[in-house]
């Protein structure tokens, strides 16, 4: 019989199984999760020192009721022709100041961009859901316009180039460079879009 | 030369001993990245769908509100009206603006201005709930606000 020297050795094989193990167990529980949404501006609580007059045809209505059903100037439409409408209304330049506007030229309609507003107000009973699909239609106009000029100029869709101005990894030669023409983009459609108190009837 | 190659019949196993150090670099990684949500949700919190949305990736700017009906188990203690959760509790509407300004004094303050507060809200719920609460922001003067979705796939949208 042979001679130990010293404690025999702890075989250290399974160990590559244990830590794979645990490896698997945090991919599994874990979820790296980055939440998206709209981002919106509240306004300030103070009402400005002076009445801005703005003329009821550069402002562009939205209702919406208990129901969900929309109100949109005055008239019942379905949810489904929403953008088209406010891309109609945004675009429709009625004094023609905006050169790449492709508007009716309407006016009875908003003057242009940088004048039109849209205003959305809800009841209280309406439905989260309802009114959150209401706002991704809008915010979705102005991103269907923006993305059809920075096509034109930049050859790519606006969004893309915000998305990409906006991430923290992009080297800051490009984002300087991106800065601009965001910057132009957003000048030329800016968003303008109000949210009232909720009417309580 | 040719003595030598007689002699090693079979090729030398690769040796396996760095292994585990290699997962266990993998595993100390996932450990680090990922971030466990540690508030445990006391409200029913099914997100609407939206597509024209902007990310939220600093999550040391973000202050969260979550506002839902109260879980199945907890209908018979809280009722089944649309509730307000501020960390890991449920809350009045009176306590949002101590909330968001405390959570608010714990960022650094050169973050302090960009600041976001992310509604969670159910889909079910009614906006006078939401109503109430940007009203009790712009209080705070917490005037940034994502309403958080979930990401649905329009092919029409921009992306």
């Amino acid at each position: 019989m042979p001679r130990r020297k010293g404690a025999p050795e702890v075989n250290a094989g399974s160990m590559a199984d244990i830590a794979f193990l645990l490896l698997i167990f945090f991919l599994v529980t874990t979820t790296i999760e980055t939440d998206a949404g709209l981002d919106r501006m509240l306004p300030p609580i103070e009402p400005p020192e002076e009445d801005v007059i703005i003329r009821q045809k550069n402002i562009f209505t939205v209702n919406i009721n208990k129901n969900g059903q929309l109100l949109v100037e005055d008239e019942l439409m379905n949810l489904k022709n929403l953008r088209t409408a406010a891309i109609g209304f945004l675009e429709n330049n009625a004094d023609g100041s905006c050169t790449y506007c492709k508007g009716k030229k309407d006016p009875a309609s908003s003057d242009n961009p940088t004048k039109a507003i849209i205003s959305l107000k809800n009841d209280r009973e309406t439905k989260y859901s309802t009114y959150i699909t209401v706002q991704n239609e809008l915010v979705g106009a102005y991103n269907d316009l923006r993305n059809r000029e920075a096509q034109r100029l930049y050859q790519r869709d606006f969004t893309d180039m915000e998305s990409e101005y906006l991430n923290p990894e992009t080297p800051s030669s490009v984002r300087d460079e991106l800065k601009d023409k965001v910057k132009r983009i957003q000048d030329m459609f800016p968003q303008k879009l109000s949210e009232a108190d909720t009417s309580t009837n | 030369m040719s003595t030598w190659r007689n002699h090693q019949r079979a090729e030398p196993a690769i040796s396996t001993a760095s292994l585990p150090d290699i997962v266990f670099m993998l595993l100390f990684f996932f450990m680090t990245v990922t971030t466990i949500n540690n508030s445990e949700l006391l409200v029913d919190n099914e997100l609407p769908e939206a597509t024209a949305v902007n990310k939220l990736d600093k999550r040391d700017r973000i202050i969260e509100i979550y506002v839902g009906t109260p879980k199945k188990n907890l209908k018979k203690v809280l009722g089944t009206s649309a509730q307000i959760q501020l960390d890991d509790r449920i809350a009045h509407l009176n306590d949002v603006v101590p909330y968001v300004l405390g959570e608010l004094s714990k960022k650094p303050e050169a973050v302090r201005n960009f600041v976001t507060v992310s509604m969670k809200v159910d889909k079910s719920v009614k906006v006078g709930v939401v109503s109430d609460i940007k009203k009790e922001l712009q209080k705070a003067h917490l005037f940034k606000v994502n309403y958080t979705t979930y990401q649905g796939n329009d092919p029409n949208s921009g992306f």
